[in-house]
């Protein structure tokens, strides 16, 4: 077999993440700087694994009271109401409203839980050392990182609309304790997707090459 | 737990063309690219490289622009309402405001960070490294700058609160007379800017001229040297 596939790390390289400088450090270390930008180096993510764990189930737990406490309070002359996100949702569908509603279902709801679910897949595959699907799970890798941040989305709805609608007595819309949760899901996932190391993606396969050839 | 960091810097490969996939470690060699060329990873389809075309020069116009328009949208009403003879505004800044003095602290710092700090950081940090790296060297600094560019653009998401703003706008408008304010058109042009500079910004070319860190610490050790033995 042709030893086609050679990765930094199997020719004791290290890659620098902020100026994408090759270098080697000292014999027998495993941390070193970068000669040109300074950064400390590793040859890995130090404990990404354990860290985009540790951000993951806190964004898991955040979940339950970001969806089920309401983030906004509607206080008029009849009373005071206060609505989930869900109940956002439903409350902005209308004929005319749909397309928004649509946005606020993808960006809110769909997209948290599709993101925990995808980094636990990623987590939980790079673990049991799978070699299948790289190409798949690289990219659903790249999505994750690139869609995260609409999440934040209703934070912003419910912000200002909190902040423009200040009529007293006639009506008065307060943020609510849900706003905080939901928040700190988007938070949690964003970083966890940063502390998430995609070159253990490819380690197993790399490994089984070496092995093979 | 605090980790002590290594002191000492790594060699350097005598070959500059060889570079690993951020993505998955592959050691390749970059090709010679024509400006407006790209190069991705042979494994994973990461992009390595794209090489841009004039990249300082259209970086600084679209920067300067972005600070212009920046300053605008944050000193301008972004939305307005009106509603039985009464009219109400607020500006980005206000949305934060009002979250804090409803003691939403935390959400309002995060809004505060993503929608004011971070576009700042990431224009103000992006007009630095063009300014600087006119240079012919330029200084240990822009390195720094270049470093932390790429975290201000993470949380930066001007473009997110403007589609917020959008789907705010459409929901009170079931029940008062929303009134876009200048700010609003302001910021739209500003989404446009900011994925313009992200086009036109090519990080390789400055790194590939910047001072290194490696020298200048052996520079300030024979500056030490020089005025321990006059």
């Amino acid at each position: 077999m042709s030893p086609a596939v050679v990765t930094a790390m199997q020719l004791g390289l290290q890659n620098c993440e902020v100026c994408g400088l090759l270098s080697r450090p000292p014999p027998g270390e495993e941390e070193g700087r970068c000669p040109r930008c300074d950064e400390t180096l590793e040859f890995r993510k130090p404990r990404s694994l354990e860290r985009t764990w540790a951000y993951l189930i806190g964004a898991a737990i955040c979940y339950i009271p970001a969806n089920l406490l309401p983030v906004l309070t509607t206080t008029t002359a009849a009373g005071a109401d206060s609505d989930t996100i869900l109940q956002g949702v439903v409350l902005l569908w209308s004929p005319t409203g749909w397309p928004l509603s649509l946005i606020v279902l993808i960006a809110s709801i769909m997209i948290p839980s599709a993101k925990i679910l995808a980094l636990a897949y990623l987590l939980i595959t790079v673990q049991r050392g799978s070699v299948k699907n790289n190409e798949q799970r690289i990219r659903l890798y790249r999505m994750v990182k690139f869609i995260g941040r609409w999440s934040m989305v209703d934070v912003f709805v419910d912000t200002f609309t909190a902040a423009l609608v200040q009529l007293q007595p006639l009506m008065s819309v307060e943020p609510g304790p849900g706003l905080f949760f939901f928040a700190a899901v988007v938070v949690l996932t964003m970083l966890a997707v940063e502390s998430f190391d995609p070159r253990l993606i490819w380690d197993s396969v790399s490994a089984r090459e070496v092995r093979d050839a | 737990m605090t980790r002590v960091h290594a002191s000492f810097h790594n060699e350097p490969l005598s070959d500059g063309s060889l570079v690993a996939c951020l993505h998955c470690d592959l050691l390749q060699r970059l090709p010679d690219l024509a400006p407006g060329g790209s190069a991705r990873c042979t494994r994973c389809d990461k992009e390595l490289w794209r090489r841009r075309e004039d990249s300082l020069n259209r970086t600084l116009a679209l920067s300067l622009a972005a600070a212009v328009l920046y300053v605008i949208a944050n000193s301008v009403p972004m939305l307005g309402l009106s509603v039985v003879g009464r009219q109400a505004f607020t500006t980005v800044l206000g949305g934060a405001e009002h979250l804090w003095e409803d003691g939403r602290q935390m959400v309002a710092a995060l809004v505060f960070l993503t929608a004011v700090l971070a576009p700042a950081a990431q224009i103000g940090f992006m007009l630095g490294i063009v300014l600087a790296a006119r240079r012919e060297r330029p200084p240990r600094w822009v390195g720094t700058l270049l470093r932390h560019h790429p975290t201000a653009s993470t949380w930066s998401m001007i473009e997110v609160m403007l589609l917020g703003v959008l789907v705010a706008l459409v929901k009170i408008a079931d029940y008062a007379t929303v009134i876009p304010g200048v700010a609003l058109f302001v910021l739209g042009a500003l989404v446009f800017l900011l994925a313009g500079i992200q086009a036109s910004f090519d990080p390789r070319e400055v790194w590939d001229r910047i001072e290194w860190a490696e020298s200048a610490r052996q520079a300030g050790a024979a500056d030490q040297l020089a005025e321990a033995t006059s």
